[in-house]
């Protein structure tokens, strides 16, 4: 019998950098409340947002995605032919194929990468961080760049009052490569099945020709989702990673709505050290893109440094979530 | 089986842990949207914390009708009993 020769990879990766890109448009509350029924108060009450960023009538998914891949890619010292594989999550690439992934590979002008995209909505980026740490582990690409990547505001309901205000446009970017010691921790994933209709976007068969689908969701479900299971399962990324509390530096959850945090933290009775991203608050909910903009964020204003511990988590529609511990670019 | 008042002032420690209301303010007549200005997010975090430390189930259907804090402890009593 053939003796087949199986892969074999890092026995460690790592986040060796990150990047972001925001829609250049700042969009405040006074403004969304131009558009919808609702205040500034009552906004910021609910969800902590005070101004979000849209994408100017030049920026897409694809324009973002590169801008984000462009500052990883250098930050991380590489090059992007050494780039052996794209992962791009998005909910908003309008064409079923090629991948963003792919369009974004060619304008970068990586080599021959593996490139396709993944659809895990605001758990997108840590499901990417998650596959691409076991590719690197697994030999299967060396430097792996993971993007998370959303125009939301092309699908907002400006007919619903509980969602028009909430999202909005970025992209965030990392390269996961090869580590010399342990930089990530297990991930913990997964999805509730049972669950799939609390956050839907229309099927494009069903919108009607020249308009766009449109995101719905049950925002009680996901409020109750988020702040019970989720915050066990950021508990059970720690312990995964056979970490305490203590030892953690940064709490980077997806930046759905601050009250989630905030009820999280009540949950998770993290020690007051521990930095907390708000990065909701001048970006609204990115989705994919809210964890690594909120890192890079983190990193750029000195609250967070490069070497500390810190937890990522991401949960939404599917309902899918993925967390783990990483050491920070 | 926890008395009425027992399980109000219960109710009134999990309100001020997510709201912030002062424990004197949770009385039976307080309508938590318009007394207590405890809002819909605020809401579903204390039903749930009602469900875990005083161990009953409280269905969405069924927690949209707790107007006030005595409507959330009749439910309560009832669903103990």
């Amino acid at each position: 019998m053939a003796q087949i020769q199986p892969s074999s990879g890092a026995q460690y990766a790592r986040l060796m950098s990150v990047g972001g890109a925001r829609g250049s448009r700042v969009v405040d509350n006074a403004e969304i409340c131009t558009m919808i029924d609702s205040t500034d108060e009552w906004i910021r009450q609910r969800t902590g947002i005070v101004e979000r960023r849209w994408a100017d009538e030049n920026e897409t998914p694809l324009t973002l995605a590169v801008e984000a891949s462009r500052k990883a890619i250098e930050r991380a010292g590489i090059t992007p032919d050494q780039v052996g594989a794209v992962i791009c999550s998005t909910i908003s690439h309008f064409k079923q194929t090629p991948s963003l992934a792919c369009e974004v590979a060619r304008e970068l002008g990586c080599a021959e990468p593996a490139a396709f995209d993944i659809s895990a909505a605001c758990a997108g980026f840590a499901y990417g961080v998650a596959m691409a740490e076991s590719m690197v582990r697994a030999g299967q690409a060396t430097y792996v760049l993971t993007i998370g990547v959303e125009a939301l505001s092309w699908m907002l309901d400006m007919e619903d009052r509980s969602t028009a205000f909430l999202f909005s446009d970025g992209a965030g970017a990392a390269i996961v490569g090869p580590s010399d010691v342990p930089a990530m921790g297990p991930v913990v994933w997964g999805s509730a099945p049972e669950q799939t209709e609390v956050i839907s976007i229309d099927s494009w068969s069903d919108v009607d020709p020249g308009t766009n689908p449109k995101i719905h969701m049950d925002g009680k479900k996901v409020f109750r989702w988020a702040t019970t299971y989720i915050a066990e399962k950021t508990h059970e990324a720690l312990a995964k990673a056979g970490l305490q509390p203590e030892e953690l530096d940064v709490f980077i959850p997806h930046q759905a709505n601050n009250r989630i945090t905030d009820s999280m933290l009540r949950h998770l009775k993290l020690p007051e050290k521990v930095v907390v991203a708000r990065d909701i608050v001048q970006m609204g909910n990115s989705s994919a893109a809210s964890v690594p903009l909120a890192m890079e964020a983190l990193l750029e204003s000195g609250d967070a440094k490069s070497g500390q511990t810190a937890l990522i988590i991401g949960f939404g529609a599917g309902l899918v979530f993925a967390g783990q511990v990483v050491t920070l670019p | 089986m926890a008395s009425t008042e027992e399980i109000r002032t219960e109710l009134a420690a999990i309100v001020n842990e997510v709201a912030g209301v002062a424990v004197e303010d949770v009385q039976l007549d307080k309508s938590f949207a318009d007394d207590l200005d405890v809002d819909s997010l605020s809401m579903v975090e204390i039903i749930y914390a009602a469900e875990e430390k005083l161990g009953v189930s409280i269905p969405d259907e069924d927690a949209k009708n707790l107007k006030t804090v005595g409507d959330a402890v009749a439910f309560i009593e009832r669903a103990q009993a």
